[in-house]
């Protein structure tokens, strides 16, 4: 007799689909928001094996900071065309020009921007559901987060007064005005995703592989040099073989030095690593509460 | 790797038996913590000026919780060895807090109940453990910590197995399990302790490693709520008609007789449809895509079961209630109730009693329940709901009660075996679960 055992990618992955049919059955007008990162191509696969041979029953969105790695938005716009899905793109810049978002002085990431970008995005289409591919083992303040992440009217986030979540019943129901983040990958960690990327053998933008790059050493990480984050004067650079382990704003991503060409090397890589994938985000690293405090104010 | 298993497990404790040392320990063994994290525990060492690592920062993660050292909310840990993938519910122990610990036990294989050596079984374990059998926990491991306090002493050990065990007799837990730690110190934590040489059972670690959780799954009754309906309007699939959820239990196969709940209309799978392909077999706790022989009108919220199995189908049903917030469950009140994928309107009818979560008895004559108690409810529901009793299938049995007006999810319940009237006696057998 064969055994009935899944894999732990097997029961993730039933559990994801799941979670998002949920979202197909219980919201009016979801979206997934998807950035091209390694994350949100799984929730690609994830919506197709939820949803084929229908179409996706949600269109695609991504809030572009303008602040991108060019390989990203070639990838996210094939992606896009060859799954034969909407693809909406809703820009930081326009958000600025517009009055929507605000710079701080001095500030050059503009991870903080997508906020009001997204929040007018998700007013202007009336969405009342956004799917997302944040994952609980990225950050103290995600580990605490629910699968149905309820939203107030001004997008904001309470983490004292969630939801409770038991089995796989979630609760969806809101106000108009109101929406719901859901995070159908709340358990996957980072190995997780690099697994499944290599058994669905999903395609992914080439800088998650090894690479010849300039970069520049600032607060202990290795930053790409660019138009927008340039040399300072007397800055000495480095051309270093490098990857990306998380994609972000330009400016605040930081490169790790490898030499994984190939899925099977990042696995290796990543299994033992010895700092975490947000460790190599600048804007995570200026207080012990910095993703906390961006959440609250409707940050994914 | 890919063939690794998954295990879910939740913490619970009181305040200060260390239940976030313990998880920050089992991280910190196993080599999960990184340099990152350790320099931001290091970083906030240095604001607390005590100079020492706290592994318990390490899941307390949200800004009140450090500031009051305490956990308020069920956080999700991760961690892997070469075995298995866990999943960690790390659960607050206030007493305030029975909700989270509900929550956390859910989904929960394995539950971790920390006792602290000097203190023995006190209340808060008691309760702990009434959750975890109240939840159907199949695996319950009583944690004996801080046993460097009482100088690894066998005495007080064994004194404290045999209290738990005198008092949870009654409470029918499946698989118990007794080992003694220190969290702080890591003894019995990754490895056998050296400390500790008259026990001889394995490691915590080892034990999460290799406890068996084949059976956790009811494999038996072939259960699958409808959550989604899929028609993909192309031409190529112009009679595709797919019926799409998880399976909740048992087995379908290609071929089998089944009957649509609550129509009872019957009907044979024609498809098991998944992107990967078609599958002859598909088992919980599966995502798949069913496709039968006839055109019948199926809906979110029906369920597809085999026509020799049926599970209940009532508008009248009673079950354990954990209430979950401030303003109290009343009797007569009209709440939104959602079972697998079918979501209602119920109405508690009576509740028969409420459990003193002190002495874990039943007390009677009560009219509502307040934040945190659990009792045993009589409901009415506006259109009949499919269920089995939750002690079968905690997926077909579980269920959540929404308050109409503030949208909050505000009660859990799990539905009790209906009671069998034997004729010629008194249908008493009042139990707790």
């Amino acid at each position: 007799m064969k055994s009935h055992t899944l894999s732990h990618l097997d029961v993730l992955e039933a559990e994801s689909i799941q979670i998002m049919r949920e979202v197909a059955a219980e919201f009016e007008r979801p979206v997934l928001l998807f950035s091209g990162g390694k994350d949100s191509i799984c929730m690609l696969r994830i919506a197709e094996k939820a949803f084929r041979p229908a179409r996706f029953p949600f269109p695609l969105m991504h809030i572009d900071t303008g602040h991108n790695f060019p390989e990203l938005i070639d990838f996210r716009d094939k992606r896009a065309a060859e799954l034969g899905e909407k693809l909406i793109v809703r820009t930081v810049e326009d958000a600025l020009a517009k009055g929507i978002a605000r710079q701080t002085p001095g500030e050059t990431s503009r991870n903080r921007l997508q906020t009001p970008t997204l929040l007018a995005a998700i007013e202007e289409f009336k969405f009342d559901c956004a799917l997302g591919g944040a994952r609980r083992d990225e950050e103290k303040a995600r580990a605490k987060e629910r699968v149905f992440s309820f939203r107030d009217a001004f997008g904001q986030w309470d983490p004292k007064n969630q939801r409770p979540e038991l089995w796989n019943l979630y609760n969806g129901r809101i106000n108009p005005g109101e929406h719901m983040r859901v995070f159908p990958l709340s358990n996957w960690t980072e190995l997780d995703i690099w697994q499944y990327i290599d058994r669905e053998n999903l395609e992914i933008p080439s800088i998650y592989f090894s690479h010849e790059r300039e970069v520049i050493r600032r607060d202990g990480q290795w930053l790409p040099v660019s138009d927008l984050l340039p040399k300072k004067p007397g800055e000495a650079s480095h051309h270093l073989h490098v990857r990306v382990r998380t994609i972000g704003d330009i400016s605040c991503t930081g490169c790790v030095e490898s030499t994984a060409t190939t899925v099977a090397d990042i696995i290796t890589e990543i299994a033992a690593a010895k700092v975490t994938e947000r460790g190599s985000r600048a804007d995570d690293k200026r207080s012990e509460t910095a993703m906390e405090d961006r959440k609250r104010e409707g940050y994914f | 790797m890919d063939n690794t298993e998954l295990l879910r497990f939740t913490t619970a404790g009181s305040v200060d038996d260390g239940k976030s040392t313990l998880i920050g320990r089992l991280l910190y063994d196993t080599k999960l913590i990184m340099e990152d994290q350790l320099e931001a525990l290091q970083r906030s060492s240095d604001i607390t000026g005590d100079g020492q690592i706290n592994l318990a920062n390490l899941t307390d993660g949200l800004r009140a919780e450090r500031e009051q050292g305490i956990t308020i909310d069920v956080a999700y840990r991760y961690f892997a060895t070469p075995k298995r993938k866990f999943i960690v519910a790390d659960t607050p122990g206030h007493v305030q807090y029975t909700r989270n610990m509900v929550t956390g036990a859910s989904t929960a294989n394995l539950a971790i109940i920390l006792v602290d050596a000097r203190q023995g079984v006190i209340q808060q374990t008691r309760r702990h453990a009434y959750i975890a059998s109240l939840l159907r926990i199949p695996h319950v491991v009583i944690c004996i910590n801080k046993m460097d306090l009482v100088a690894y002493s066998e005495d007080i050990f064994n004194q404290i197995r045999e209290d738990f065990v005198n008092f949870a007799a009654g409470l029918g837990i499946r698989d118990l399990t007794f080992i003694p730690i220190s969290a702080l110190h890591g003894d019995n934590i990754v490895d056998k302790s050296e400390n500790l040489p008259w026990y001889f059972g394995p490691p915590l670690l080892r034990h999460l490693e290799d406890v068996y959780i084949g059976n956790d799954r009811n494999l038996q009754d072939a259960r699958f709520p409808v959550q989604y309906v899929i028609r993909p309007y192309k031409d190529e699939f112009h009679d595709f008609r797919g019926f799409a959820g998880q399976i909740a239990g048992g087995f379908f196969r290609k071929g089998d007789p089944v009957t649509i709940l609550p129509s009872g209309k019957t009907s044979t799978i024609t498809q098991i449809h998944t992107h990967d392909g078609e599958l002859d077999e598909a088992f919980a706790p599966m995502s798949v895509t069913l496709q039968i022989a006839d055109d019948i009108d199926i809906s979110r919220g029906d369920m597809i079961v085999k026509r020799d199995n049926i599970p209940h189908v009532a508008q009248e049903f009673e079950a354990m209630v954990c209430w979950m917030v401030d303003e109290p469950m009343r009797k007569g009140g009209k709440y939104g109730i959602k079972l697998g994928t079918r979501s209602a309107r119920a109405m508690p009818m009576d509740i028969l009693h409420r459990i003193n979560i002190d002495t874990l008895e039943p007390e009677t004559g009560v009219t509502g329940l307040a934040l945190n108690e659990i009792g045993r409810v009589k409901f009415k529901t506006t259109v009949p709901m499919i269920f089995d009793p939750y002690n079968r299938n905690r997926y077909t049995g579980g269920f959540i009660l929404i308050d109409e007006a503030t949208n909050i999810t505000v009660g859990a319940g799990m539905i009790c075996e209906p009671k069998r009237i034997v004729p010629g006696t008194e249908d008493t057998a009042e139990f707790i679960i």
